[in-house]
């Protein structure tokens, strides 16, 4: 127990930031990175905003995996549809890039609740298979559709936004950033209304809920919208991050990455999201950094880059999910409380 | 008209690829029975059994006889410390995230390989005898041939095992009723030790074949996905079901791959899978278990 939160509306226990030192922590958090773009060097620019782009992602995951319980290895297939269809978009048809975000968005949500339709009848490991099955049957379409560009796959132009092409890492860090902002407030606000209380019930046993009145396929399917809508977002900011989307962009492995982030982070909880889409993301860095300094004692330290970060990648699911099963959220939530309740131990 | 020899040779070959991935089902469908694990790093057992193999017979120049064991060896040994290391710890704990954990392992498994025998892919050495085989007049690589014998007379050591000896019906009740077995006297953590040695033995031992056929190589693992979709196909928990399931993924992916092109082979293969999920989602030959609140 916490002391000294005593709350006396439901609106305050309902609130997303309950204290007012986080309430603080945010307005700093937004400040900071509303400078960041002005002292960080383009190398740490590009990161975050690939972090970012993890976050969305691993957030659309954790409403599926993480708060309804179903279990999907299709993420990056899911985003594949919509780095394709703001890449067709953008080429093709020219329409402004917020436009083709959210087309994408929608018609990965359509591919979405396509791929759920068998998660009335099979859940938990078959469900699994099922969307890796979706997602071989995806790369197939988008290796062999003319539309698509094959194996080849599709160069586009740079979002433009009043005439201004942003194809720095400078310009799109403010297209990149604000969009995952908004996402994950979505994500953490939709587990106040019903239909994320649907999900949680759903999660916890779905015959239960059934019993309770929720309508199972209804909900299930919702989540997939939801949860591959964030994929189709997220898809769009990578094309407009990279530019070159080919079916090779978005292997089975980047499916099982965005899974490893939320067991990491912690499932089914925002911040679980959050942390673990940014620190799976930084740890290859963090390995290239080491090997860098390796280097002059050891030459071939680069050549074990590749093995060494599928090792290190294998360990940290394992080992999180035998030592920390709650991932890094816990640990988080372990340090608040420490400092809550200092100096004195429950 | 279509040419009948080549149709029967295309058959063939099918059945060939089908009985290594049979064996292989055979195996997940063990560790899966006793243990109720979802082990999808079987592929990469089976790619380290190929390059234990490659180590003893082209690293220390054992012959290919003393090589075999070492390889089966190799992986068992694997099984039991992944058995007691990850999967024991993970006890109670939600299948999905002891699935994860068989993720995270076979990252690891591919990880090393690469560490140890590099990246690129890798040749066995020749020990199966070479000679021409034809059935009728029918030609069959002898790989194949040979391939489709061990393995042949694998799965039916394993359906008749479990028929018949102590062990296998030490399984069957664990696989039955864990709390009813164990009231029994049956030791069922050496039941889960056993079925995980025994079944990464027999995956290494088939990871041998497929690399004496298709040469050795980290992204080997792959392999493990078309052994998902033919345990799915035959029913998770039936060894009859991983049988006639491979045997049947093994033929058509042959049709498909000759037919309409490698690249088909994975779409045929994962309609399928999507087929059989919509229809009878516990598989051909699997228990259709009930859920009750």
């Amino acid at each position: 127990m916490r002391i000294g939160t005593l709350k006396t509306s439901y609106a305050a226990d309902e609130a997303l930031f309950d204290t007012r030192l986080q309430k603080l922590l945010i307005l700093l958090a937004c400040a900071a990175a509303v400078l960041f773009p002005f002292v960080a060097s383009p190398y740490w620019l590009f990161l975050a905003c690939l972090c970012a782009i993890n976050v969305a992602s691993a957030t659309g995951l954790n409403i599926l995996t993480g708060y309804t319980g179903l279990v999907s290895l299709g993420q990056a297939a899911f985003m594949s549809v919509g780095a394709y269809t703001v890449a067709v978009l953008e080429i093709h048809a020219g329409t402004p890039f917020l436009l083709n975000l959210l087309v994408g968005g929608l018609l990965t949500a359509l591919v979405g609740i396509g791929v759920g339709i068998p998660s009335l009848r099979v859940k938990g490991l078959y469900l699994a298979i099922a969307t890796i099955a979706a997602s071989v049957v995806l790369h197939f379409v988008f290796a062999h559709w003319p539309l698509t560009g094959g194996m080849q796959g599709l160069s586009m132009p740079p979002a433009r936004l009043f005439g201004m092409a942003l194809d720095q890492p400078f310009q799109l860090y403010w297209l990149i950033l604000p969009v995952t902002g908004l996402m994950v407030l979505g994500a953490a606000n939709l587990f106040r209304t019903r239909v994320g209380r649907a999900f949680i019930a759903i999660r916890d046993r779905d015959i239960s809920a059934e019993v309770l009145g929720i309508p199972l396929l209804r909900y299930k399917l919702m989540s997939f919208a939801v949860s591959s809508f964030y994929a189709g977002l997220a898809g769009g900011l990578w094309a407009y991050f990279f530019r070159v989307v080919t079916p090779e962009s978005f292997p089975l492995v980047n499916s099982i990455f965005y899974l490893a982030a939320i067991i990491v982070g912690g499932m089914g909880t925002i911040l679980g999201g959050i942390l673990g889409a940014v620190f799976m993301t930084m740890v290859p860095e963090l390995l290239k950094f080491v090997a860098g300094l390796v280097t002059p004692f050891y030459p071939d330290a680069l050549a074990l880059l590749a093995p060494v970060r599928t090792i290190v990648f294998g360990s940290l699911i394992v080992g999180f999910l035998i030592f920390e099963p709650h991932g890094l959220a816990e640990i988080w939530r372990r340090i608040r409380r420490f400092f809550h309740l200092w100096p004195f131990r429950t | 008209m279509t040419d009948w020899l080549f149709l029967t040779e295309v058959f063939l070959a099918g059945l060939g690829s089908g009985a290594l991935y049979a064996v292989t089902g055979v195996a997940f469908v063990l560790i899966y029975k006793a243990t109720r694990v979802v082990n999808l790093a079987i592929g990469e057992i089976l790619m380290l059994g190929g390059y234990a193999f490659f180590g003893a017979a082209a690293g220390w120049h054992l012959p290919a006889w003393v090589a075999l064991p070492v390889a089966i060896l190799a992986g068992a040994l694997v099984g039991a410390v992944v058995e007691r290391g990850l999967i024991r710890p993970m006890i109670g704990e939600s299948p999905i995230s002891v699935f994860m954990v068989t993720i995270g392992l076979g990252s690891i498994l591919a990880g090393f390989v690469q560490i140890v025998w590099g990246a690129d892919p890798l040749r066995l050495p020749e020990f199966l005898p070479s000679a021409p085989i034809f059935i009728g007049e029918a030609y069959v690589a002898p790989k194949v041939a040979y391939g489709f014998l061990a393995a042949m007379v694998v799965v039916t050591a394993f359906v008749l095992g479990l028929r018949f000896s102590r062990g296998g019906v030490a399984l069957k009740a664990t696989a039955a009723d864990q709390a009813a077995a164990y009231s029994v006297g049956i030791d069922v953590p050496r039941v889960f030790s056993l079925s995980w040695i025994v079944a990464c033995g027999v995956a290494a031992g088939a990871g041998v074949l497929v690399g004496a056929i298709g040469g050795i190589s980290p992204t080997m693992g792959v392999f493990g996905l078309s052994v998902l979709v033919v345990v799915i196909v035959g029913g998770l928990d039936s060894m009859a079901g991983a049988l006639v399931g491979g045997l049947f993924i093994g033929v058509v992916e042959a049709f498909a791959g000759t037919f309409l092109g490698g690249e088909y082979r994975f779409l045929v293969t994962f309609s399928i899978l999507i087929l059989i999920l919509m229809i009878r989602p516990y598989g051909l030959f699997g228990t259709h278990e009930i859920e009750r609140l």
